[in-house]
């Protein structure tokens, strides 16, 4: 018993490749300020993959419909700024309610049947929510998109696509995905995150155990749709336009790429894979930008051949 | 110290040196649904710099193609960057409506002309004093066909747009146009934007029994339109098949087949355009591309044009504002006929064709018979 507690406590501990890892993150935003833009984009969609391995990685649970949340997310934050409240950080703190109130009514969807029914059935609430976003044009601006400005961060961090705003905006990105990421690593490794990993190794033997995986499921669904809204928001505000493609399919299937290249289960296989997602796409595609898909695709091959997590291993974050 | 003072002198020295150069950011879908219209874009600006050289006015152009995958987030933050990073004199493309709405601010304040060479709706150049375009409205394309139609003995018309900001411009300027000139509109049917199928839309039409049916659908979506048409056993009941020029689009018309043929359409580009310029224009862009040019891949050609036109006009100063005015009633013979910058609206004005789907040498073209001359966008016409 105390070799399996200590074992936790380890576990708990931070390490220095851990520590390391974000002091390079904010020493690059600081370093390279012209290429903040490109480094917030990469945080975020990071966020947006963590809020995946919550539910793929540590339970099990497969989805195509991640950008259901991002997009409401998003919406969000931009239709209360277009109402007048223009504080990013109440943006992306909203963001939590609809996202986690749409994530637990969907949960049940997802207990019955199998992987293949929680495919089709994640899918669709993306794409029902998203062609509810282009009806209600009123309010979202349908296919035209919603276009508006944020104050700025605690009245003096302007954060948009001029001057300082997008170094302020990737290191505003990079504290709440820092937050976010702790709330997770503490989820993970406490003993409802090891609950979690219960259910995703053997559900009827967790039953047996007397983990109730239904419940479990629907709980950590409904913190991943709030993780996931609040990367979508964090986009909205960053580059201050919400539109429908939030919604589509490429958005789901690309942070599903995303966590695959950075191996899933750790929480750190999302941030890492989108990282590299989103630069190899930025430098192949200044090369050919018509054909950037055909060397993503080739390093997803040779990635799942040769060991999925051996890019994460390089950098030995993993335990 | 002295050392110091000597660094940033040659610091400085390499400033004018590098402003030699006069980058454009073109900004595109390469990837995704709407790849057909980043590569006709591409092949346009590309054959335009081609043809006349890299030097304008003293400065030699580079052309930067960014793939914005058909997001507006990332359009945005390739923007600020091709102006940040790269010091972008100019941008150009925009294959959506959003995209192009998304750059707006970033153009006002970064005092860059943003020139629309794709996305159709027509409020876009009120978005921002930058924005000039050199595509077309939907309302010009769509209002010439309603007159045609109210002129031809089709009396009563039902309408089938793609529910989105171009499809509504499409319905409204057919509509109301159509009614004013005394047809009759049975009704209105809006198909959503993903998943289109538009069999069950098509069947409507046929229990409605009009003379013709008005379509707009977005660019690349023509051919099943078509297919769905003849299955739906339409033609055979008697209607005909109208619309812009979308629908029979260029890309896509060859692979369309004998269904085509007798489809008529306004729009303000066709392939088949009897011109010496055009004839030019085609030639050169199958030899480069091995495909033929569509309206995409003209309003890119003209959209490097605009931006020659404006350089030479300012002796190569880049600022913004310069550039925009001298782009401002700016005038030259296009592949498509003769254009025209509007100096109040910064919108083209430019003929608009009536069209039907023939066959020559083998092919299938939109052989224009009508020209409604110098059209302007009727949208910002009705405001003033």
């Amino acid at each position: 018993m105390t070799d399996v507690l200590a074992h936790l406590r380890r576990r708990e501990r931070w390490g220095v490749a851990e520590i390391a890892f974000w002091l390079a993150l904010v020493a690059g935003i600081v370093a390279f300020p012209a290429r903040a833009g490109l480094v917030n984009e990469a945080l975020i969609a990071g966020l947006f993959a963590l809020s995946l391995d919550l539910i793929l990685g540590l339970t099990g649970i497969v989805s195509l419909g991640q950008a259901a949340f991002f997009g409401v997310g998003a919406y969000t934050a931009a239709i209360l700024a277009n109402a007048g409240y223009h504080d990013p950080l109440l943006g992306v703190l909203a963001a939590i309610v609809p996202t986690a109130l749409i994530g637990f009514l969907t949960a049940p969807l997802l207990l019955r049947g199998s992987d293949l029914t929680r495919l089709m059935v994640t899918m669709g609430v993306a794409l029902m929510l998203g062609e509810l976003a282009n009806r209600e044009d009123g309010l979202t601006g349908g296919a035209d998109g919603l276009n508006f400005t944020v104050a700025p961060l605690f009245g003096r961090f302007a954060i948009g696509s001029f001057g300082e705003g997008p170094r302020n905006a990737a290191l505003f990105s990079l504290a709440v995905l820092f937050a976010l990421l702790f709330v997770a690593r503490r989820l993970a490794r406490s003993p409802f995150g090891i609950s979690l990993t219960a259910v995703r190794e053997n559900r009827l033997r967790a039953g047996a155990l007397g983990i109730s995986a239904a419940w479990r499921i629907v709980a950590i669904y409904t913190i991943s749709a709030a993780f996931a809204g609040v990367a979508g928001a964090l986009l909205a505000e960053t580059t201050q336009i919400a539109s429908l493609d939030l919604f589509e399919f490429h958005r789901s299937a690309n942070v599903m790429l995303m966590l695959i290249i950075g191996g899933a289960g750790y929480l750190y296989g999302g941030v890492i894979g989108a990282g590299v997602f989103i630069l190899v796409r930025d430098v192949v595609s200044a090369e050919t930008p018509e054909y950037w898909e055909f060397w993503i695709g080739l390093m997803l091959v040779a990635l799942v051949l040769f060991g999925r997590e051996r890019l994460a291993n390089l950098v030995r974050l993993r335990r | 110290m002295k050392a110091a003072i000597l660094i940033s002198a040659l610091a400085l020295g390499v400033v004018p040196a590098m402003a030699e150069d006069v980058t454009v950011g073109m900004i595109l879908p390469m990837t995704g649904p709407s790849a057909s219209t980043g590569k006709q874009e591409k092949a346009g600006a590309e054959l335009y710099i081609a043809q006349h050289g890299d030097k304008v006015a003293g400065k030699t152009i580079k052309l930067l193609v960014k793939d914005d995958t058909g997001a507006a987030d990332v359009t945005k933050r390739l923007a600020q960057e091709a102006i940040a990073n790269d010091h972008a004199a100019a941008l150009m493309g925009f294959g959506l409506t959003p995209l192009a709405f998304a750059v707006a601010p970033i153009a006002t304040e970064a005092k860059v002309p943003e020139i629309v060479t794709a996305a159709a709706t027509a409020v876009i150049t009120e978005k921002s004093p930058f924005i000039v375009r050199t595509s077309f409205t939907l309302p010009q394309a769509s209002a010439p066909m309603a007159q045609w139609a109210a002129k031809n003995g089709i009396k009563k018309v039902v309408t089938i747009v793609t529910d989105y900001g171009p499809g509504l411009d499409a319905e409204k300027w057919f509509g109301e146009t159509f009614k004013h000139e005394g047809g009759e509109i049975i009704e209105a049917i809006r198909t959503p934007l993903k998943n289109p199928d538009f069999a069950p839309f098509l069947q409507r039409v046929k229990d409605d029994k009009p003379d013709a049916v008005f379509v707009f659908v977005p660019s690349g979506f023509g051919a099943m339109v078509m297919k769905q048409f003849i299955e739906q056993g339409l033609a055979k009941a008697g209607v005909k098949l109208i619309g812009t020029g979308d629908v029979t689009d260029d890309d896509q018309l060859n692979g369309m087949g004998e269904a085509a043929l007798g489809v008529v359409t306004a729009h303000h580009y066709s392939a088949s355009h009897d011109s010496p310029e055009n004839k030019a224009f085609v030639t050169a862009f199958e030899k480069a591309n091995g495909f033929r040019p569509n309206f995409m891949g003209v309003a890119a050609y003209d959209g490097m044009a605009l931006l020659y036109h404006a350089l030479e006009a300012t002796k190569g100063a880049t600022d913004g504002a310069g550039l925009i005015e001298a782009m401002k009633g700016a005038k030259w013979m296009s592949p498509r006929g003769p254009v025209e910058i509007d100096p109040d609206t910064r919108d083209i004005v430019q003929n608009m064709y009536v069209r039907k789907v023939e066959k020559k040498d083998g092919q299938l073209y939109n052989m224009e018979f009508e020209t409604i001359p110098m059209v302007k966008d009727p949208f910002k016409a009705t405001k003033k």
